[in-house]
């Protein structure tokens, strides 16, 4: 089985390749040579004026299963994940039951095995049914699959149960992610604080509630010298606490999702519950810090903290509504236009946001095309424009922020071990 | 000027124009309170529905009074909880009292916001009777409508709106129609119960809002004092130490009143908690207009009611 990937612009920074030329897949792996008698045979995949790049890496999904299949299932979750060109999704443990156990983890991995497609990374949670109080089985859930921890979303308050999860990650090879809020300081906020949550009468979460819980995260990171991942960061002052942290040489990485990346706080004044996820949508200011942050690449991946809802969920009053927007399928192209079409930030950047640096974040196989690696390739023109249309979506659910958008960049085909997943009709 | 929205969902969204049409129509819709037979034929066969998330008396009833006085028919809907605790969604709701064919909707909610999703949804007339801290139109309607009354213009005065700013849609809905309408508004209060940038709520008219440290600083001369009541039923933290320090530091006096202008007018929106955030002999004074309020509340809400449902006849 040869499959040749032809005349595309080859973007690879994993190995700071970025040219022209032709890309040979044999048996699932990439080959050395593309040229000659080695492509005898081969199928053809015109990728003339395409992009052709490792396959997306996305740090942070929401996968509902188990617990909450109406949402999304693992099945619906890859096939959406793989429309939007990511050939890996990292599964955060806030499932019924949490994965905090080798159990789960394995169900989740077995699910994933059924449905092909995507690769599932589960992430395990960092304390017992992630309540911040006794560490879960960690070492057990890494031989089952999982390669990171995380109380994504209910934050470790306690900073001693959290340096002693670091310190026993970092002896077990696992990245601690954090959804950095002080509890506290941000209890009954359902949007950023600032000028529009004064003005809507809405309760505010302050960029004091993340930037405090960062700082201490550092600091710990610095303590223990585990391998800290700041989680869709979303405030100026974060960002600058990384990238100093960054510059000491500490083991400190962060994501960006896509909205904070494209979007602002006043876009609440809709009142669209689509705007509304935690971290809150900050403000301009902020956003711009973030833009800056993935120029200058303090910003080490893009994730998507796809977070899928039932429609009748968000269809409540603004502070009823769930948290939380999907974002596999609009990802690229919510990226593509807000990074490179508008604030120039080159492709080569983007795709290693997207591929290797989420690979590098957590020690992930993934994210190159160098010769011999596993051929998950994903193809796409950063120039083509579309409407997001939410009931196209492969997602079980449709909360997304961006309908009716029109973006610019979409995924054409996406390969996951040499053979095609998805194709954009 | 005419007036010719669907909705009345709050004063940021008002020009100045549309703001005195209503007060205006106000003024004429006054006297109908006043005749022995207090009714006019204009609303005759429209369904104005009052939908209640939150108790109130004043609010409810004004509306209620303002309907019938019009001959419309009038509806009140009470409900104790949410949507979300009922298990209907807010859609479901709103599709459900648009299947009942109302010419209006008065809406009271605990959520910011819900009047404004109620309103892309369905095509009765909505009017915002208060969602959460947000808005509260007509009360900053007729508190504009009172101070005219007593005052003559609104222009040029000085407004002190005193006591728990973040909680109160009334202050919000009044900092807008104020500024608007050119009078300089200064609030004041526990810093813990001011959001932030409140000075900075209405972009396009610097300077004529501003935040106080003292509540002496923004009594100081006014021509109107406007008191808030304490929100207890929305306060989830600790914002001040007692009710007891909260009346000596920011409850209004006739000792404070004094550093008003010497005609100064004070008001409430209600109900009013006595001896909390406002003294007796204040509440009962002679320069304590809180009984006027409510009787104009009437007048603003025919008015209301016939610019949005009288539109088309």
């Amino acid at each position: 089985m040869k499959l040749l990937i032809k005349g595309g612009r080859l973007i690879d920074p994993s190995r700071n390749v970025d040219e022209t030329g032709d890309l040979l897949i044999e048996d699932g792996l990439v080959k050395a040579q593309a040229s000659g008698e080695a492509t005898d045979g081969a199928e053809v995949f015109d990728a003339a004026g395409l992009i052709v790049a490792p396959g997306f890496i996305d740090l942070h999904v929401h996968l509902r299963e188990p617990g909450q299949e109406y949402k999304e299932t693992i099945r619906s979750g890859v096939e959406s994940a793989v429309a939007g060109g990511f050939t890996a999704v990292c599964a955060m443990p806030n499932t019924s039951p949490v994965n905090d156990n080798a159990s789960v983890t394995r169900y989740i991995k077995e699910k994933a095995r059924e449905a092909g497609l995507a690769e599932v990374h589960p992430v395990g949670a960092l304390t017992r049914g992630s309540k911040g109080e006794e560490l879960s089985e960690m070492a057990e859930m890494k031989e089952a699959g999982a390669v990171a921890v995380s109380d994504d979303g209910r934050p470790v308050m306690n900073a001693q149960v959290m340096r002693h999860a670091m310190e026993y990650a970092r002896d077990h090879g696992l990245v601690v992610v954090d959804h950095c809020q002080d509890l506290h300081l941000s209890a009954g906020g359902v949007m950023h604080e600032g000028h529009y949550s004064t003005l809507l009468g809405l309760r505010g979460m302050s960029r004091a509630a993340e930037d405090g819980h960062v700082a201490r995260d550092i600091m710990l990171a610095e303590l223990t010298g585990a391998r800290v991942h700041i989680a869709h960061i979303s405030t100026a002052g974060a960002v600058e606490m990384v990238r100093a942290a960054k510059l000491k040489g500490l083991p400190v990485t962060c994501e960006a999702t896509p909205h904070h990346l494209a979007l602002a706080d006043v876009a609440v004044t809709s009142f669209d519950t689509n705007t509304k996820m935690n971290p809150p949508l900050r403000s301009e200011t902020d956003r711009a810090a973030l833009i800056e942050a993935a120029r200058d690449g303090t910003i080490d991946a893009i994730a998507t903290d796809h977070a899928p809802h039932h429609a009748d969920e968000k269809m409540l009053e603004y502070d009823c509504a769930p948290f939380g927007v999907v974002g596999l399928e609009t990802a690229l192209a919510v990226v593509l236009t807000e990074l490179y079409h508008k604030n120039s930030i080159p492709l080569t950047r983007i795709v290693e946001m997207l591929t290797a640096g989420p690979g590098r974040a957590f020690s992930l196989s993934r994210g190159t095309l160098a010769a011999g690696a596993v051929a998950d390739i994903t193809v796409f023109d950063p120039d083509r424009e579309w409407e997001v249309d939410p009931r196209r979506f492969k997602s079980k659910s449709r909360n997304t922020p961006f309908a009716g958008w029109r973006l610019r960049g979409k995924v054409v085909a996406t390969f996951v071990r040499g053979k095609l997943v998805f194709r954009d009709e | 000027m005419a007036f010719n929205r669907k909705d009345l969902l709050g004063i940021r969204e008002l020009s100045a124009e549309e703001i005195i049409t209503i007060l205006d129509t106000a003024e004429s819709f006054k006297e109908v309170s006043t005749r022995s037979i207090k009714k006019v034929p204009t609303l005759r066969g429209k369904t104005v529905i009052n939908f209640f998330f939150e108790s109130s008396t004043r609010t409810r009833t004004s509306f209620e009074i303002a309907a019938k006085r019009l001959s419309a028919d009038s509806i009140n809907i009470s409900a104790s909880t949410s949507s979300v605790t009922k298990g209907e969604t807010l859609m479901d709701t709103a599709l459900n009292l648009e299947a009942m064919a109302p010419d209006a909707i008065i809406i009271r909610h605990p959520s910011p916001g819900v009047p404004h999703q109620l309103a892309k949804l369905i095509s009765a007339s909505i009017i915002n009777g208060g969602d959460g801290a947000h808005e509260h139109p007509t009360q900053a309607l007729l508190d504009a409508f009172t101070i005219q009354e007593h005052k003559g213009r609104i222009s040029g005065l000085q407004i002190a709106i005193i006591g728990d700013i973040m909680h109160s849609r009334v202050a919000r809905s009044n900092a807008h129609l104020l500024t608007k309408l050119g009078a300089h508004v200064r609030v004041a209060g526990p810093r813990t119960l001011i959001p932030p940038g409140y000075d900075k709520l209405i972009e396009d008219s610097e300077g004529s809002l501003a935040v106080c440290d003292r509540l002496e600083d923004a009594i100081a001369d006014s021509d109107v004092v406007m008191m808030l009541r304490i929100q207890r039923e929305r306060m989830t933290d600790a914002f001040f130490p007692s009710l007891k320090e909260y009346s000596i530091q920011y409850g209004l006096t006739l000792r404070r009143l004094e550093l008003a202008a010497h005609d100064a007018i004070v008001m409430h929106p209600g109900p009013v908690n006595r001896g909390v955030e406002i003294s007796s002999d204040v509440v009962d004074g002679s320069r304590s207009l809180i009984l006027d309020q409510v009787t104009n509340g009437v007048a603003v809400r025919m008015a209301i009611l016939f610019l949005l449902v009288g539109r088309e006849t």
